[in-house]
């Protein structure tokens, strides 16, 4: 390692901005619990992406900051506001959406991603028990799937490994990592940089992340 | 098809045996049904099975803990990953006075659809490849892996609607139909709080999202108020 601690990248709006950046105009998105749910806030409502809620909804817009109403909430329980054309139904048909193959992305946080996409988020080995919710669900199911996450833990471990160490949500299910440092992509021949963040290098990158990383002649910095 | 109206929450719930399994409707604070829970919580049986979304996150399933009233929980969400405010549950969950089972939200809907649809069982790819795969049967069709997820039902089930009408048809709001309408076909005795009971009739047909012939027994309550904060 270059240093004891990571160089400062994004903070986490702008590692959920960068991530809104990833949604194609039109699609149908799924936020995961945490950090994804700020990518909300980020998009622009001339690309009318349209946010699913597995606890029943089709077409919120963000988080809301009229009166409380309990029976309107997202999937972390806050609540939220309705686009025109917004639906509710019942968690069969929210996971017919979600297994079926219907949701275009879905942005979830990561504790671990590995070399071939594999994803551990759910279960953390020293607090045991676990909350699973629709992570691996979503996970097998959205189309595309998008990790937003801090590049290291707390204890400066590098989160993008060889092999996952924690019990693993779902094998070879990621397709682009967003991080504070970089965006990685997941392809057939290995994790490859394709951006990395403002004053990041590659090479600071790479010394940050636990696995070999495809390094193209030239990486851009991402535009914010 | 008969419903029982009762005049309160603790008459609708008080013959839930000690150690039956209980279907409990909700996600979080909407569509939960907070009254009958703590008619429970007074009728006081033990023993008792929980299937539930989510148990400790603003919900008042976890009232029930206080008198130690579940023996296990079957859910979604049950250990928060910060650890930073437990749940009653947590804490005998740790001690090893109540038992989890885990269960991927979309495995728990259809479990929960198959049991009360009459089916064998249920095919998914979701946890093929990780824990929850742990001891349960793959089967192959066609080239493809799947992993097997055996149906579930309750003794009761305990739900929340807007609406129910003298027949037993159900009309939820907003975000509050998740798990009710499904739990609704699982269990042998349905019970659903409702703040308005109406004539069979004043919900328009096509607004019935849960038909009368699930539902056992209705009881008219003002909502409790439940809010999650993270």
């Amino acid at each position: 390692m270059a240093s004891d601690r990571p160089p400062t990248g994004l903070s986490r709006e702008l590692i959920a901005l960068r991530a809104a950046r990833e949604l194609e105009p039109g699609s149908i998105v799924n936020l995961g619990i945490g950090l994804p749910t700020l990518v909300a806030g980020f998009v622009e409502p001339a690309d009318h992406i349209l946010f699913q809620a597995e606890n029943g909804i089709l077409g919120y817009s963000g988080i809301s900051e009229s009166d409380f109403d309990s029976d309107l909430i997202n999937a972390g329980g806050q609540p939220v506001d309705l686009v025109p054309g917004a639906s509710f139904f019942d968690t069969a048909d929210s996971f017919t959406m979600i297994r079926g193959g219907h949701i275009d992305a879905a942005i979830l946080g990561g504790l671990q991603v590995s070399a071939r996409g594999d994803l551990a988020n759910w279960y953390v080995p020293a607090r045991g028990g676990g909350s699973v919710g629709g992570a691996m669900d979503l996970a097998v199911g959205a189309r595309r799937l998008i990790i937003a996450m801090a590049h290291v833990t707390r204890e400066g471990e590098p989160r993008i490994v060889d092999v996952c160490e924690y019990p693993l949500t779902a094998e070879c299910c990621v397709d682009v990592i967003v991080t504070d440092l970089a965006v990685i992509d997941v392809t057939v021949g290995g994790l490859t940089l394709r951006e990395t963040a403002p004053g990041i290098s590659a090479e600071e990158v790479a010394a940050w992340t636990g696995t070999p990383l495809l390094i193209p002649s030239s990486v851009p910095e991402m535009s914010l | 098809m008969t419903v029982e109206i009762c005049d309160t929450p603790e008459a609708a719930v008080g013959d839930i045996a000690n150690g039956a399994t209980i279907l409990v409707g909700g996600f979080v604070s909407a569509g939960t049904p907070s009254n009958l829970i703590l008619a429970l919580k007074r009728t006081g049986q033990t023993g008792l099975t929980a299937v539930a979304n989510n148990i400790g996150l603003g919900d008042l399933l976890d009232e029930l803990c206080e008198n130690r009233q579940l023996a296990r929980v079957i859910a979604t969400f049950a250990i928060r990953a910060s650890g930073t405010r437990s749940s009653r549950f947590e804490a005998q969950y740790r001690a090893g006075e109540a038992e989890l089972e885990l269960v991927p939200q979309g495995t728990l809907i259809e479990r929960l659809r198959a049991g009360g649809a009459g089916l064998g069982g249920v095919l998914t790819r979701t946890g093929l490849g990780t824990m929850m795969a742990d001891g349960k049967e793959t089967i192959e069709i066609d080239g493809e892996r799947w992993l097997l997820e055996r149906p579930l039902r309750g003794d009761a089930a305990l739900i929340r609607a807007w609406r129910g009408d003298r027949q037993g048809n159900l009309q939820y709001r907003l975000a509050g139909l998740n798990f009710n309408p499904v739990m609704a076909t699982a269990a042998d005795v349905v019970i659903a709080e409702v703040e308005e009971i109406v004539e069979a009739g004043e919900i328009l047909p096509e607004q019935i999202a849960t038909p009368g012939i699930y539902v056992d027994r209705l009881v008219q309550c003002e909502p409790v108020p439940v809010r999650w904060d993270g």
